[in-house]
């Protein structure tokens, strides 16, 4: 029998997980940066103060970059308040998330532990695993010198071979060389225009001001070395600027990014490459369903793009990325795809934010396909009339499909700072929050939860499945020895 | 002529809410394509005035609109409304020359802005005084108590309280987040479900190139006051009784009815006080098919009054609107002004038809902020007689 506390704990843990997926702190339609950050700030203190070992566990789950950085660096300065066990299982749990967050945010993590004076001997012992597991030290020490300066000096870390002096002599009084190749080539680039282009894109950027090397011969030179998302971001300014050689490889990139990337070019651009985009967008979005391709039957969904779908200037058409990724992974998943975008276009490769969220009407569109799943992918701001949606979802549920046999999911990429969760839209009607198309799967599955017909029991089984086979993956990393 | 208002031509969508800000679409089934607004006024944004050249159109300028539209290129502001032929080639220089403005002297800041090329309305306060001067010419007949200046500058200048759309509280977030249908072409403002101000333009792009600008749009103080003061309005949600649905046509129904009360619900009950009004149309001039008018509300007091300009098609649709809401102080002056020129400006008359004396109107009329129409001899000799007489 479950208790009153158990459905509240577990309402509780959606609601964090919800708005841990979504929100970035970051600007959003509706709300400002503040706002959010504030929001998120308060459901941080909430689950750490009343389900720790939950609000640990959510580290296994699609939680987003932020929301992962400020869960560790929680954990980590309330150090004190954990039993050993809880301290041995988020140690793993939190060495785990580590090794999958990108570098820069590890870093900035770091910092932030340093400015907030949190040196316990546990901290000191993932920061030192942490690097330890690094792939390149000399890469890192070149790339991110200030930071790794900074952690090692916060962890008390003994740095083995050239990186001590790299990082910690002055610059001038060093005469001879390093030999380690990276390092080697960053203390030449001070005075040698050849060198620059053996370092990483973003410190030879620096050193390439500092020469007075011109823009389009530095790209053209630099081409090699720039990650994948540095090609995507640089090809246009360098197109622009006349350097050719920097392309970037659709055909790898994740599904929501080439989406958010597909809708950052002009309209006339995407017409004339219609091809080649909606090529890599099917094949990311093959590459993302995996096995379950085509095992989803009938699939309707309603994809917003509403004017809100614009996002913020901080998040460019995220909402609108996150729809046309899903358009791309349903057409995969499913045997026979309907999609209804809100403004009523029909081609997705053309879509852009503009126009109210009739979300009722196209939903009424949607159910007369008679579809096995009904996806909507919204902010939730139905306002063409307000709450029409809603009232369709529930009069549907209770009067005309009361035996499920559409499965509704709402997914929503917004976090709504007021209300401390996505937007619902009605409460037959699971809705989960969404960050990356990748996920739907995932979160479809996840969505079960929020319909209220599982209670704390299974929440936690779930959970507990979700944690073993997070921690269990392969990875490069060893879990670190506990402290205490 | 007096006459009521009508938005013929355009439907209510669903209201958009934030805070205590209620936006209204306005819909065209169909954009009105021969009056568009002034091509100077769109700028660099989007080349929305492409015609066929053979078509003739209309161009409208919207009251207090800065442009470039002086022949040395200084920024200046219409002045009052305008309609002119849209190709250049086509009418007479004396009616399609620059519209009549008012130049403009910025500072240094301003003129920057200036640089930019967008729609703004007009300093606040320019704009104000010159909308009621517009409709209050001053004293028609010479009577011997107003002064040289009443009858030779009318009621101008004169200073009016308002407020930009940037002080109101929570109404640049309401326009930010608020969704632009496609087709609309106007909007209506509550504040605190207060009318604050109705919008239409001829045809959607109009409406997109001037949504913005209605943040520098001007506003009673009634709306300062009831957007600062009011809490968030609720939501106007649609409701479908369970009893009602057994199909999901039954359901489509059922949705599309709720569309059509809300229309019908705002125009009776939301827009009532603007559109049921009693209206003072003045027709300033037509071109082609279309007319330009202002209207002056009854003057009730305690009740909702709006002044603005239409313009309308000779069909009956409305192609133009913009309304200010009058507060209260304002209804009361406008009030007192009309009883002052129905007696044909004449003091004595017009005490009488108030049930006053002459002193004590005279002391009326400096109250409300004329005193300077009147002459200083006349106005001491009232408040001697008022001192007298208490």
């Amino acid at each position: 029998m479950e208790t009153l506390a158990d459905l509240v704990a577990a309402e509780d843990v959606l609601l964090f997980v919800n708005a841990a997926i979504t929100s970035t702190g970051q600007r959003e339609f509706h709300s400002d940066a503040g706002e959010q950050r504030m929001s998120l700030d308060f459901l941080h203190s909430y689950m750490l103060g009343n389900y720790r070992e939950l609000y640990a566990a959510t580290l296994a789950l699609n939680v987003n970059d932020h929301n992962a950085a400020l869960i560790v660096r929680r954990l980590l300065e309330t150090a004190k308040e954990a039993t050993p066990e809880q301290r041995t299982a988020e140690g793993r749990l939190i060495a785990r998330r580590l090794a999958a967050l990108p570098p820069p945010r590890v870093y900035r993590l770091f910092r932030g532990l340093r400015r907030a004076g949190v040196n316990n001997r546990r901290t000191r012992a993932i920061v030192r695993d942490w690097l330890a597991a690094r792939p390149d030290p000399a890469f890192d020490a070149v790339k991110y010198r200030g930071a790794v300066k900074s952690a090692a000096r916060h962890a008390h870390l003994r740095l083995d071979g050239e990186l001590g002096p790299f990082l910690f002599e002055p610059v001038g009084r060093r005469s001879e060389g390093f030999s380690a190749p990276l390092l080697e080539a960053w203390r030449r680039a001070h005075y040698e225009r050849s060198a620059v282009y053996d370092l990483p894109y973003t410190v030879a950027e620096g050193f390439a001001a500092k020469h007075g090397i011109d823009r389009a011969v530095f790209l053209e030179r630099i081409a090699p070395r720039l990650t994948r998302l540095e090609r995507l971001r640089l090809q246009g300014a360098a197109r622009a600027a006349g350097a050719d050689s920097v392309r970037a490889d659709l055909a790898t990139m994740p599904l929501t990014r080439l989406a958010t990337y597909v809708l950052s070019l002009p309209l006339g651009e995407r017409v004339a490459r219609r091809a080649e985009l909606t090529a890599a967008l099917r094949a990311a979005a093959r590459r993302a369903a995996g096995a379950r391709a085509g095992s989803w039957g009938r699939v309707a969904a309603v994809l917003d793009d509403s004017f809100s779908s614009f996002g913020s200037t901080r998040k460019r058409r995220r909402p609108l990325a996150v729809a046309l990724g899903c358009h791309f992974l349903l057409e995969a998943l499913a045997e026979e795809f309907t999609p209804l975008w809100l403004s009523g276009g029909r081609d997705p490769l053309l879509r852009y934010p503009y126009g109210a969220t009739p979300l009722g009407e196209r939903i009424l569109d949607a159910l007369e396909h008679r579809p096995d799943r009904l996806l909507i992918v919204s902010d939730g701001w139905d306002n063409a009339p307000p709450g029409l949606a809603g009232e369709v979802l529930r009069v549907w549920r209770t009067r005309l499909d009361p035996g499920h046999r559409t499965g509704a999911v709402h997914l929503n990429p917004v976090y709504d700072a007021e209300g401390f969760d996505v937007r619902r839209l009605a409460p037959g009607v699971p809705t989960a929050g969404v960050r990356d198309a990748e996920d739907l799967p995932t979160l479809v599955e996840f969505a079960r939860f929020a319909e209220g017909r599982t209670g704390l029991a299974e929440l936690r089984a779930h959970l507990d499945a979700r944690v073993r086979h997070f921690l269990d993956r392969p990875g490069p990393d060893e879990p670190p020895p506990e402290g205490p | 002529m007096t006459t009521s208002l009508e938005l013929t031509g355009l439907t209510a969508l669903p209201a958009q809410t934030w805070g205590a800000i209620r936006l209204v679409p306005l819909v065209r089934d169909e954009p009105i394509a021969d009056l568009r607004l002034d091509a100077r006024l769109y700028g660099d944004g989007p080349a929305a005035v492409a015609l066929d050249r053979r078509t003739a159109y209309y161009a409208y300028v919207p009251h207090g609109f800065v442009a470039t539209w002086t022949a040395d290129g200084t920024p200046a502001a219409a002045y009052g409304t305008r309609l002119r032929h849209g190709d250049e080639r086509r009418g007479d220089e004396r009616r399609d020359g620059p519209p009549p403005c008012v130049p403009l002297r910025f500072h240094r800041r301003m003129a920057r802005r200036e640089d930019r090329g967008r729609l703004r309305f007009l300093p606040l306060h320019l704009a104000l005084e010159g909308y009621l001067a517009l409709h209050f010419g001053g004293p028609a007949v010479v009577w011997e108590e107003w002064s040289h200046r009443a009858v030779s500058q009318g009621l101008s200048p004169r200073v009016e309280q308002a407020y930009t759309g940037a002080e109101v509280a929570g109404l640049g977030d309401a326009l930010r987040v608020f969704e632009i249908h496609p087709g609309q072409c106007g909007v209506l403002l509550y504040a605190a479900d207060a009318l604050a101000a109705a919008f239409v333009v001829p045809h959607p792009d109009d409406y997109r190139a001037l949504h913005p600008s209605l943040l520098h749009d001007l506003y009673g103080e009634l709306v300062y006051h009831y957007a600062t003061l009011h809490g968030p309005v609720p939501d106007f949600r649609a409701r479908i009784a369970d009893g009602a649905v057994s199909t999901l046509a039954g359901l489509r129904a059922e949705a599309a009815r709720q569309r059509a009360e809300w229309a019908d619900f705002h125009t009776t009950a939301l827009a009532g006080g603007l559109l049921e009004g009693d209206y003072e149309v003045q027709r300033v001039y037509r071109m082609g098919p279309f007319a330009l008018s202002r209207f002056l509300p009854p003057f009730h007091r305690r009740t909702e009054q709006h002044i603005g300009e239409t313009i309308n098609h000779d069909d009956g649709r409305l192609a133009y609107l913009k309304t200010f809401r009058l507060s209260e102080h304002q209804v009361r002056r406008g009030h007192l002004l009309t009883r002052l020129a129905a007696a044909d400006w004449n003091l004595e008359a017009a005490a009488a038809l108030l049930g006053v004396t002459p002193a004590q109107l005279a002391l009326r009329v400096e109250a409300a902020g004329f005193g300077a129409l009147l002459r200083q001899d006349v106005l001491d000799h009232y408040r001697a007689e008022a001192r007298r007489g208490r």
